[in-house]
């Protein structure tokens, strides 16, 4: 692949809840990318950007931007507006991607376990009456259950619910994040997440990174306090279930149409089912993030995978 | 598909198992990670307590500061000693009179802002386990401090007035008869941070008597004291007592912050551990920043800078005031305060301003969720806003979109039967 002499334009930070760690991968990616020779630019999302943009001559755009526009396909859509490239996944692959509430009916069709699930807005709970649907939701699904915003990431607003009379809290902190909430079946088991790159051979599925938060929740918390989590690659389970596991990213990618680079998230039942949990075309790539920890763990370098990524980019 | 061989196991950090026990409770935040967004100009920040130094006078300071380096650059450079120059603790004497502390500058000692005073005096005093009495809320970078040092924190109730006597006198009595060791009382005065509220005079004496019947000490942390917006200030607690009060001041509220300079008024004998304390943690603490502060003393109109701060907090106090009359929905409560930089607002049962803070910044206004004030989980209910930085015209444009959230909330917490109807006039 031809290397390209193009700038790029690494986008982090936004407007979203997850600005923070958003920086920090900025950070790292622009790292990578200086070390390997190539001329980055750093930028944020505000008024300026795509004048900035296209008084670049024929920048890439390498988007480590999480969750809102930067992760639901919206920035996407203005960068094919432009005509400016961009590494990851198109704007409709992210827009279904990121919202929960769409992406895991899609990936059931291709055959892999989802969680059983209610997904509701807020307005329905006004609407009809939250306390008959409540109950209804802890008949149907039963206890523990899994309360999580349809669009958001990082945990953020994200609550397992012990009793009944939890619900109605969770609700509330999933709807402040998102207009519409994800109920699910808690699942026991091993949480797995598993990396695939494409950097023009096709997909390259990584081996599965297990995880073991200290606290038992991969919260906030969890994920970006240096040493609150164990990280096993590959995943300590038996060679069979690390394939079913790969094997099930894999058709996650393809049901979500993803592209360039991603992270998909499992957890292997008692059955030694994997089940999916959610898709992500903007994952992290912090210190502490699963990306990079899988693609380092395989032999390869991080800065390498990125320049390739860049490279297909450009000559889109 | 191949995998990598050996397993590899990792906490992504090499040095997990190498850090101190005191270490465990500092973890990442999601709240913290929300004020990257509060501190971007799209958003209203009512969180963040910093000054208002936009009028400062700032061509004039450089002068002072360029000439400061040529005149005195061999010694405004150089280390110097742990208890701080002896011309600004002679300075820092005059400012505390204004709040009729008769201090000697042998007492004093300076610090990196008040923020490490209070460090050293905990690190003097505080063995893990011992009880720090606090009012509740209390100041989080204090509540930082204390856990840092695995203080037990016992929050005590207040009222307007600040700390509640009896409340005081029953938390030291029923520690001690649980067989805990209670090793002083940690106080904000003036202007509270960050409820805003401001002991009485009576209450200051009410409060000494109660130190003395149950042989309490005080730490005295007066940041705001003279930003007293609607009358001179009140005396300090260590100008009526001065074995049982340790006094925290500072110049971070009525000149600058980034200078970090601070200082403890102390009994002799602490005093003098203080200065140990000092040597072993920076030396020395900044020459610099203490010779342009003693520079900005003796040749500035500071009292006069003092009044101007008065003047652009007052009308920032009465944007923030006047805004939430207009803007909030009915349920609401807060303080009105007659200086520093902070509003407290109670929501409704069943609200929680934690939760509510991600619709805020999608809202672009931000506040201080107010579980952060205390030390045992209680706050949910409240949110400390800040007057201090915004123009008035934002702060007003700010309680709009706060409006918006909290009404918001309430329908969802309406919705889902965590709070009640609410009443149309304001409680």
């Amino acid at each position: 692949m031809t290397q390209t002499s193009r700038p790029i334009v690494v986008l982090a930070g936004g407007l979203s809840h997850e600005r923070e760690v958003s920086l920090a991968s900025g950070r790292r990616v622009t790292a990578a990318l200086r070390e390997r020779g190539r001329q980055v630019i750093e930028a944020d999302v505000g008024a300026g950007l795509i004048g900035d943009l296209t008084a670049l001559n024929q920048p890439v755009v390498l988007s480590v931007l999480h969750g809102g526009t930067g992760e639901d396909g919206a920035l996407r859509e203005v960068f094919d507006l432009i005509g400016v490239p961009y590494v990851g996944s198109t704007a409709p692959s992210c827009r279904l991607t990121y919202d929960k509430a769409l992406a895991t009916p899609v990936v059931a069709r291709s055959g892999v376990e989802v969680p059983r699930r209610v997904v509701l807005p807020h307005d329905m709970f006004r609407e009809l009456g939250a306390a008959a649907i409540v109950e209804h939701i802890v008949n149907q699904l039963g206890l523990p259950l899994f309360v999580k915003p349809a669009k958001s990431g990082s945990a953020l607003g994200t609550t397992r619910v012990e009793t009944a009379a939890e619900l109605p809290q969770a609700m509330v902190k999933a709807f402040n994040l998102s207009h519409v909430a994800v109920v699910e079946e808690f699942i026991t088991g091993t949480e797995v997440t598993v990396t695939i790159t494409d950097t023009g051979a096709g997909p390259k599925v990584y081996a599965p990174v297990e995880i073991r938060p200290d606290s038992g929740a991969y919260d906030y918390e969890a994920r970006y306090t240096p040493g609150a989590t164990q990280f096993i690659c590959p995943a300590a389970l038996d060679s069979a279930v690390i394939e079913r596991c790969q094997d099930t990213a894999l058709r996650v990618w393809q049901a979500l149409d993803q592209r360039d680079y991603g992270r998909v998230d499992l957890i292997v039942n008692d059955q030694g089912v994997p089940v999916f949990l959610e898709g992500n075309v903007s994952p992290g790539m912090t210190e502490t993030s699963t990306v990079p920890l899988a693609i380092e763990a395989a032999g390869e370098s991080l800065a390498d995978v990125l320049v390739q990524l860049v490279d297909l980019a450009a000559q889109r | 598909m191949s995998l990598p061989q050996p397993r590899r196991e990792t906490r992504l950090d090499r040095y997990h198992d190498l850090y101190a026990e005191r270490t465990k409770g500092l973890k990442a935040s999601a709240v913290r990670s929300l004020f990257a967004v509060a501190n971007r100009p799209e958003v209203v920040s009512l969180a963040g307590g910093m000054p208002n130094i936009a009028s400062l006078p700032l061509d004039p300071l450089a002068d002072m500061i360029a000439e400061m380096v040529r005149q005195h650059g061999p010694q405004v450079l150089q280390y110097s000693g742990a208890q701080g120059e002896e011309r600004l603790r002679e300075q820092i004497c005059q400012v505390m009179a204004l709040e009729q502390i008769d201090g000697n500058p042998d007492d004093v000692v300076l610090s990196c802002g008040s923020q490490q005073a209070l460090d050293l005096i905990t690190r003097t005093f505080i063995e893990p386990g011992d009880v720090i009495l606090a009012e509740g809320p209390s100041y989080v970078g204090a509540l930082n401090t204390f856990q840092a040092y695995q203080a037990d924190v016992v929050h005590v109730a207040i009222d307007e007035y600040g700390l509640i006597p009896d409340a005081l006198r029953q938390a030291a009595l029923s520690c001690r008869a649980a067989g805990r060791r209670v090793k002083f009382c940690y106080t904000i005065p003036n202007f509270s941070n960050p409820t805003g509220a401001t002991q009485s005079v009576s209450r200051r004496h009410e409060l000494l008597a109660v130190a003395k019947e149950v042989d309490l000490l005080f730490i005295e942390d007066n940041p705001y004291g003279l930003l007293s917006l609607d009358h001179d200030p009140l005396p300090a607690l260590r100008s009526f007592e001065s074995e049982r009060v340790i006094y925290l001041g500072s110049f971070s509220k009525t000149f600058s912050p980034g200078l970090r300079v601070g200082w403890a008024l102390a009994p002799l004998a602490v005093k003098e551990k203080l200065i140990l304390a000092q040597e072993a943690a920076t030396l020395c603490p900044p020459v610099f920043s203490q010779f342009v502060v003693s520079e900005y003393l003796a040749n500035w109109d500071w009292q006069g800078q003092i009044k101007t701060f008065r003047q652009l907090y007052r009308a920032r106090r009465q944007a923030l005031l006047a805004g939430l009359a207009e803007h909030m929905p009915p349920g609401l409560t807060w303080t009105k305060p007659g200086g520093g930089f902070f509003v407290w607002l109670t929501l409704p049962e069943g609200l929680d301003s934690q939760a509510m803070l991600p619709q805020a910044l999608t809202h672009r206004v931000a506040f201080v969720p107010g579980t952060g004030f205390y030390a045992d989980g209680l706050g949910a209910r409240n949110m400390r806003l800040s007057f201090c930085f915004p123009s008035p015209e934002d702060i007003l444009e700010g309680t709009r979109r706060l409006g918006e959230v909290i009404t918001e909330a309430l329908d969802l917490a309406q919705t889902f039967g965590l709070t009640h109807a609410l009443p149309k006039e304001s409680l």
